[in-house]
């Protein structure tokens, strides 16, 4: 039963895609302010030409004879030419009667006497056309009159100024968007490479790894982590608790057994009865199972809650292999079996004692199970480069159709052991301590009969 | 079959005709056959011999085209291009750029554009609407006998000088365009008057010697042959040089202060129904053989880019709006009450 | 062996004292620590057979206090817990040896054997029967002065003999102590190493005697 956690989506695509949202609309908001200001000025620059042939023209209004007199000066509207191929309209008004120019040149709607020019933008003729006008009065006839010079101009002009800036705007807010794009992608990797190192180092725990965290995090994720080793805590303290509680009922199990077991023994000892003694036999054989797998049990309730707080020590493996030999000679000797170990080297390893213990006395124990009457167990120890293996092989009867997989899968007791009292820990065991240690098991078949099982550890140089 | 399509031809012919009065006053028309149903009509103010080789050399190139080329004033090439878009001129071709300019900038020509027009300098063209294709000067035309025992003059203020020191031996014998009613002369007259006041001084000068006015260069040219006149302002140079026989009377005088140079130009009326052949023709006019027939054949000099620069005292006279400023009705009728006043002492 | 059994579970206590009594074993029974004293004081025991869950003071505290009081009766510990942990910790404390409840007797009795010639007592060192010399720790008898070595279930069968010289054991309680109870044996198993054993100790005056519907006994000739 596992629950997934839902993909949300990759927080640095997030990250990076809404940096460059904001640096899009950074790019376009650049592009359209630069655009703006570009047709300001581009209409500020035909405005001020507009406004000096306006000017121009209205400096040669005069009054002569009493009559208004008008001489249109060659620069008036050369001077609209030299800029841009802009058409070009002008109208001379008195009292907004036409003069001269173009009849139909949209003209001010408000007759006022204010002489400052005014500037504004309309359709004529089929084109968008920009205006300036000046009035100034004049006296003539007894009177007041307003003089009104108008001169109109095409957009087109200023339109490729503007479009002109427009693409220099644009080809800068591209470049501005790609180099944003890039320094994003950097910032944004760069930014979550903690949160990435923080990952790893979770990552890189093993899967019974309880220890708390010690990683460095950012503030962001402090809290998160934090979170992680309390979890793991009171993780770790309810194991702890089960753990103690596994072995208080284990024991209390224990000793009604041992009761149980010595009294069939003295049943045993009674009678010569056959059948008696095949019940008896078969009582005694169903407690020593039920012993068997409670300590193998425990061994690796054991095993698995100490992986996670191994101290490593410097050790030598021979020792250890020597101390487990001499523990369980009496059970060997029972059967008759001679157990061969020569200390021919001592390499040292970085190792647990208690686990190293555990798993050599469940490798040799399964050695002595499966051995016959008066066979031979032969353990070595050897060195070879990076690792040294320890090596126990014996003449029982062998890892028949199993594979090492399944036979170091829990619970799974080897077909061939059908009649010998034993629960499949052991391999288990064996395997997740050789694990723990940086090693490997692997079992072969030992040339013939029986197997041959291969506890490697990586040596301490 | 072949009566009826004559008839038909006919008849159509008189119908269209009859049903609309030309709005333009043509001095002469020729039409240049092709072999299909394409027409592209053309209103010019150039001489139809002047421009015949080109015509036909264009439609060589494109042999189905019909060409019809219709002479006319400059004001009426003008009022063609502005007043009568029934007439559907395909181009319009003017020695007055004043008024070119301001077909264009009243909104009566065309966009064109193409690589041979885009090959040529900014100031040859306006608005992609207007393409000058010729570079003439206005010169001083005289007699040979003109200067007998006299310096020739060789600047305005000489001119001047002589004309007032012998005045019997010009009056009536000076000739210069009647700027009332031509376009090519009211514009070189107003370029004069730009560029120094001594045209005024001039004209007072001429008006005082009853000069005589004519409406083209070409009169201008046979009257000094025929020796009617002894000298000639303002006369068309190319005109000049093509009409001067060798061994003829006419001689150019060359003036040292100023010289204006006009731009002969095209342009395609929103009218035209056919403006892709417009436009082809007016590439021609521009392309290299098209120049050497324009220099070889018309005689009129074809635009070199930087050839302007080459003399102080010529002045071109630039296409764009201020054109505009003498096409002003004020304006215009000050200008021309001055000339009047000028040249119109008797 | 004379045993001193230190055990607070009643049942238990009693089953163990039977069971090795079966084997011809002495077994004084503590059923407290504060009682094992006055035992101890009293007799001299070949070992003591300590449960390690006791009541008061746990069983740890005895093995200190038996260490730092010097006394050299050999301890093995009974023990709940199969913890490597644990065990080590007890050897460290001063156990000579420890077997988990619930034990194979057969292996007890082994381990306590091999405790006891470790501890290499020179009571325990050499026993004599008729002119049979009998060196357990060395898995040697000498037999005229000839030393013959005994293999593993030859030595214990002998053992078993020696320890009530005599006395009939039946060969279904030599199957019971030779082999596990995991281990499919016959009855002719058992004579095949009456056999071995007779070999060996042949040329002496000791025989093993077939009693038969009976047993074995070791006598003099």
């Amino acid at each position: 039963m596992s629950e997934r956690i839902k993909d949300t989506g990759s927080l640095r695509r997030r990250l990076i895609f809404q940096l460059l949202v904001s640096v899009a609309i950074l790019s376009l908001v650049l592009y359209f302010t630069v655009r703006v200001i570009a047709e300001r000025a581009a209409e500020t620059t035909q405005d001020n030409i507009l406004g000096a042939s306006v000017v121009s023209i209205i400096d040669e209004v005069h009054v002569v004879n009493d009559q208004i007199s008008i001489d249109i000066p060659y620069s008036s509207l050369s001077m609209l030419g030299s800029v841009t191929d802009d058409r070009v309209f002008y109208r001379i008004t008195v009292d907004g009667r036409t003069l001269t120019g173009y009849d139909d040149l949209p003209g001010l709607e408000n007759t006022t006497s204010d002489t400052s020019p005014v500037y504004w933008t309309e359709n004529f003729r089929g084109s968008e056309i920009r205006l300036s006008t000046q009035i100034r009065p004049m006296f003539f006839a007894n009177q007041t009159h307003l003089v009104a010079v108008t001169v109109a101009q095409t957009r087109n002009g200023q339109a490729l100024i503007t479009s002109r800036i427009a693409n220099t705007a644009a080809a800068f807010g591209l470049g501005f968007f790609v180099i944003a794009s890039g320094l994003s992608w950097i910032a944004a990797s760069s930014a979550l490479r903690p949160l990435r190192r923080a990952e790893q180092s979770v990552q890189r725990r093993g899967p019974q790894d309880l220890r708390p965290m010690t990683t460095e995090a950012p503030r962001e994720i402090v809290p998160l982590l934090l979170a992680l080793n309390s979890f793991m805590d009171r993780l770790r303290l309810a194991l702890g608790r089960t753990e103690d509680f596994i072995t208080e009922a284990a024991h209390r199990v224990r000793t009604p057994l041992a009761t149980v077991r010595a009294n069939a023994e003295i049943a045993l000892r009674g009678t010569k009865d056959k059948d008696q003694r095949k019940a008896l036999r078969a009582m005694i054989r169903a407690v020593d199972e039920s012993s068997r797998s409670a300590s193998q049990l425990l061994d690796h309730a054991m095993v698995s809650f100490r992986s996670d707080q191994i101290a490593f020590e410097p050790l030598d493996l021979a020792e250890v292999i020597s101390q487990v030999v001499t523990d369980l000679s009496p059970t060997s000797d029972l059967r008759d079996i001679s157990i061969n170990w020569q200390v021919t080297a001592r390499p040292q390893i970085n190792g647990d004692k208690i686990l190293l213990i555990g798993a050599i006395r469940n490798l040799l124990d399964n050695a002595i199970k499966y051995s016959p009457r008066e066979s031979e167990i032969d353990i070595t120890l050897d060195q070879a480069g990076e690792t040294c293996t320890a090596r126990i092989c014996d003449l029982g009867r062998g890892l028949g159709s199993d594979t090492e997989e399944t036979l170091k899968k829990r619970f799974k007791r080897g077909g061939n052991a059908v009649d010998v009292v034993g629960s499949g820990l052991g391999l288990t065991i064996a395997d997740e301590v050789a694990r723990a240690h940086g090693g490997t098991l692997s079992l072969k078949p030992n040339q013939g009969k029986g197997t041959c099982v291969s506890f490697s550890l990586p040596r301490l140089s | 079959m072949r009566f009826i399509q004559f008839a038909a031809a006919v008849l159509t012919a008189i119908f269209l005709t009859a049903a609309h009065a030309p709005a333009y006053e043509a001095e002469k028309e020729m039409l240049f056959e092709g072999t299909g149903d394409d027409e592209l009509r053309i209103i010019s103010t150039t001489d139809i011999e002047v421009f015949q080789p080109l015509i036909e050399a264009f439609q060589k190139r494109h042999p189905t085209l019909t060409i019809l080329y219709v002479q006319a004033s400059s004001t009426a090439v003008f009022d063609a291009v502005t007043t009568s878009p029934e007439d559907h001129f395909d181009l319009a071709i003017s020695s007055a750029m004043d008024l070119q300019t301001k077909a264009a900038n009243d909104g009566f020509a065309m966009d064109f554009g193409s690589s041979t027009t885009a090959s040529f300098p900014p100031w040859s063209r306006w608005r992609n609407q207007v393409f000058g294709f010729s570079q003439e000067p206005a010169v001083l035309v005289a007699s040979r006998d003109a200067f007998i025992g006299m310096a020739a003059p060789g600047s305005r203020p000489e001119l001047i000088e002589l004309l007032r020191t012998h005045p019997d031996w010009f009056r009536g014998k000076i000739g210069t365009y009647d700027v009332r009613t031509s376009g090519l002369g009211y514009l070189f007259a107003t370029q004069d008057a730009r560029q120094s006041d001594g045209f005024w001084r001039l004209a007072e000068v001429m008006g005082s010697l009853s000069p005589k006015l004519y409406c083209c260069s070409s009169s201008m040219i046979e009257a000094i042959e025929s020796q009617d006149i002894l000298l000639a302002y303002n006369v068309l140079g190319p005109y000049a040089r093509a009409r001067i026989k060798a061994n003829g009377n006419a001689v150019i005088i060359p003036l040292s202060d100023y010289t204006n140079v006009m731009m002969r130009s095209v342009l395609i009326p929103t009218q035209a129904t056919n403006p892709q052949s417009a436009g082809q023709f007016i590439d021609f006019l521009l392309s290299t053989p098209g120049r050497q027939l324009l220099e070889l054949e018309a005689g009129l000099p074809p635009l070199v880019p930087n050839s302007l620069n080459t003399s102080d005292s010529l002045r071109p006279i630039k296409l764009g709006p201020g054109l505009l400023v003498y096409l002003d009705r004020l304006k215009r009728k000050k200008f021309l009450e001055e000339w009047e006043n000028s040249i119109l002492q008797n | 062996m004379r045993f001193l059994l230190i055990e607070d579970n009643k049942e238990l206590g009693r089953a163990v004292k039977t069971r090795l009594s079966l084997d011809g074993h002495a077994v004084d029974w503590a059923q407290r620590i504060s009682e094992t004293d006055a035992y101890l004081d009293n007799a001299p025991y070949d070992l003591i057979l300590l449960d390690i869950m006791l009541p008061d003071g746990d069983g740890r505290e005895f093995l200190k206090r038996h260490r730092q009081q010097n006394r050299k009766t050999p301890v093995v510990v009974i023990t709940a817990r199969s913890e490597v942990s644990d065990r080590v910790h007890l050897l460290d404390l001063g156990a000579d040896d420890y077997i988990t409840k619930p034990f194979d007797f057969s292996e007890l009795e082994a381990r306590c054997r091999a405790v006891l010639r470790r501890h290499g007592g020179s009571a325990q060192n050499e026993k004599r029967f008729g002119d049979l010399l009998f060196s357990p720790l060395a898995a040697t008898v000498t037999v005229g002065g000839e030393v013959r070595s005994l293999r593993n279930r030859e030595l214990r069968l002998l053992e078993i003999f020696f320890d009530s010289p005599g006395r009939i054991y039946p060969k279904s309680q030599l199957i019971d102590r030779l082999f596990s109870y995991d281990e499919d044996v016959s009855e002719n198993a058992v004579e095949v190493y009456v056999g071995r054993l007779r070999k060996l100790i042949s040329g002496s005056s000791v025989q093993i005697e077939t009693q038969r519907g009976i047993g074995y006994r070791m006598t003099e000739k």
